[in-house]
């Protein structure tokens, strides 16, 4: 138990923003996942999964590589759907509606249910472009409406005064820390409800994962977030919320802090504590 | 035990100055020979392979020049070497590559597309990849035989479109001549599908070559943004591949402007003074805009066949020879022009992109 009070004592901080003792009981549930299954071809990925994400707050995921917590994520907005061979069973809810229906229109739930990844993917096109192709796509055409929210997303993103000045430069000029807010801004773009972010900054110095969450601290105050990371410190920091995923089992889900200082289960503690992992 | 095969480190060895200069060791000047004599190798292949090409087309240019001269491209061929021109073969060509174009381009991307981005990965789509590229190689004479044991008779079979066998009923309204009588004999049409089979696998290879090298984040961005799929492959995908696809597509038109064996297997024309739809310049598709109806239908002749056919006309001084190798310079000179308007339509597409 000694390693587990050290533990205590070495929870970090959270960002502002992020209230790790709000009590998200009173929240309505945003994402709500019932028995959740999930295949690729005849091998199982995800075991009976349930998990209830509150709205207007931050859920992260953690848990060893391999163990499914980013094929879960996939699964909020149905990106594996683009996988052959993928299977899924059980039910989840998204605001009550059941998304793994087939009758669901995944280009409608992707609107709402936004992703950020890992690795940023900027279009090969213009700053404004990029951020501009999730209205252009669902239908807006006005130039000054779009002028106004490029600029608004950009300014949520944090990445407004950096690059206002160079809107019609390519996006594939910008630093990769650039790149990922550029990519959220495009996400905040499309008006999403939910966002889910697949370790976003695993692939950033260590200024640009503090503006990164920094900035998701600011956004849990409209938004949903649902975000995957390796990084145990960065997990305590910037969520309400922490689900531990090991061998495609939800091993244990609860307020970040209790998860952080008094697990209830052997495997989360030796996890978080680094015994393994 | 594994310090034990690990030698010992000789005092001797370590307090021996080291001498950088080459030339000492015996090794490695053998090393340095042998990668010597490789970069001469490669570099004998290479400027060979130039200087045979530039003999040839010195030798070509030199024969042309008893006969390269303006009228050359604006008369028709004829008996008297010194009057044969090559305007009937510049216009078949040209609407035979525009045709081919207009037939093989949206069939080829659009087929690219299907295999690289839609279709799942069933048997029948699998057959089809594999045998893409051995359809690539297959020789254009059998293309040839395709085309006349299918597109002639199918070009017969659309007689109801014609007023007996001289001109085409346009909805009732009008009718347009057309130059020859027997109108399906290696008609430009006919011409134009056949050569499209034959540079259809190229086009569709390339294109597919193009599409798989756009990252497949690109794909997965602007799906998770809620594009649906058509978005995704008309506003990102094709405009990423469009470099590498007009390649490939300008690479399959040059070869289509140089094959001759199909379109003979089809019977084209060879001595003859007619530019399919009586169109003799540009000026005339402007004063005449309903001639062009009656392109797809009319007898031509290509470049390619009018300078073979030169090249075997009987003359006791060899003078067809000089207009052969006229024809082939002009050819050449189609050729460069076109792959020079491709590098930069190329460089355009590649401008839009910002990678």
């Amino acid at each position: 138990m000694a390693a587990i009070s050290g533990g205590m004592s070495s929870v970090p901080p959270s960002v502002p923003g992020v209230d790790r003792n709000l009590d998200t009981s009173a929240h309505p549930a945003a994402i709500d996942v019932r028995g959740m299954n999930f295949y690729y071809g005849d091998h199982q990925v995800l075991y009976d999964i349930s998990l209830m994400v509150p709205e207007r707050s931050v859920t992260a995921l953690i848990g060893p590589s391999g163990c499914g917590k980013s094929t879960f994520l996939r699964t909020l907005n149905r990106m594996n759907d683009l996988i052959e061979g993928a299977r899924c069973t059980g039910e989840c809810l998204v605001e009550g509606q059941n998304i793994m229906d087939p009758a669901v229109d995944v280009v409608l739930l992707r609107k709402h249910v936004g992703m950020v990844f890992q690795k940023s993917t900027p279009f090969p096109k213009s700053i404004f472009e990029n951020v501009a192709y999730g209205p252009r796509v669902a239908g807006e055409r006005n130039r000054a409406v779009l002028a106004d929210l490029v600029e608004s997303c950009l300014r949520r993103a944090a990445l407004w005064d950096e690059v206002k000045d160079r809107l019609q430069t390519s996006a594939m000029a910008l630093s990769g820390g650039q790149q990922q807010r550029l990519c959220i801004a495009r996400t905040l773009a499309t008006n999403p409800r939910i966002i889910l972010m697949d370790e976003p900054a695993s692939a950033l110095d260590p200024a640009s994962t503090d503006r990164i969450e920094n900035l998701i601290g600011e956004l849990c105050a409209n938004y949903t977030i649902v975000i995957v990371t390796h990084n145990m410190q960065q997990a305590s920091r910037v969520s309400h919320q922490t689900a531990f995923f090991f061998k495609g089992r939800l091993v244990e889900c609860g307020p970040t802090t209790t998860i952080f200082t008094s697990p209830s289960e052997k495997q989360t503690e030796d996890y978080i504590t680094g015994r393994f992992g | 035990m594994s310090t034990a095969s690990i030698p010992p480190v000789s005092a001797e060895v370590s307090g021996t100055p080291v001498n950088f200069r080459s030339g000492n060791d015996p090794w490695i000047r053998r090393r340095l020979l042998v990668s010597r004599a490789f970069l001469w190798s490669c570099r004998v292949v290479t400027y060979s392979s130039l200087a045979i090409l530039g003999v040839l087309l010195a030798s070509i240019v030199w024969k042309s020049l008893g006969r390269l001269s303006p009228n050359f491209v604006t008369s028709y061929t004829s008996f008297n070497p010194e009057k044969a021109g090559m305007l009937a073969g510049i216009w078949g060509t040209f609407w035979l590559v525009a045709l081919t174009a207009l037939f093989s381009i949206p069939v080829g991307i659009g087929s690219a597309v299907y295999l690289e981005e839609l279709a799942k990965d069933s048997f029948i789509v699998r057959v089809i990849r594999v045998n893409l590229s051995n359809l690539a190689g297959v020789p254009s004479i059998v293309y040839g035989i395709l085309g006349l044991t299918i597109f002639r008779p199918l070009m017969d079979s659309l007689e109801i479109l014609f007023d007996g066998r001289h001109a085409i009923k346009v909805l009732g309204l009008f009718r347009i001549r057309l130059l020859q009588l027997e109108i399906f004999d290696g008609c430009v049409l006919a011409g134009a599908l056949t050569v499209s089979l034959v540079i259809l696998p190229t086009v569709i290879i390339a294109s597919q070559e193009a599409l798989r090298a756009v990252p497949s984040t690109i794909r997965v961005a602007s799906l998770a943004l809620g594009a649906t799929r058509w978005q995704t492959i008309w506003r990102q995908v094709l405009p990423a591949a469009l470099p590498g696809i007009s390649t490939g597509v300008i690479l399959s038109i040059s070869r289509a402007i140089g094959e001759a064996a199909p379109l003979m297997m089809i019977g084209v024309l060879t001595m003859t003074s007619l530019c399919p739809g009586g169109i003799e310049s540009p000026l005339q598709v402007l004063m005449n805009p309903s001639r062009l109806l009656a392109v797809p239908f009319d007898q031509f002749t290509a470049m390619p066949v009018a300078i073979y056919d030169w090249s075997k006309q009987p003359d006791p001084q060899d003078r067809f020879a000089a207009v052969a190798a006229a024809g082939i310079v002009v050819l050449l000179a189609v050729l460069l022009t076109i792959n020079a308007t491709a590098m930069l339509v190329r460089a355009r597409a590649a401008r839009n992109l910002k990678w």
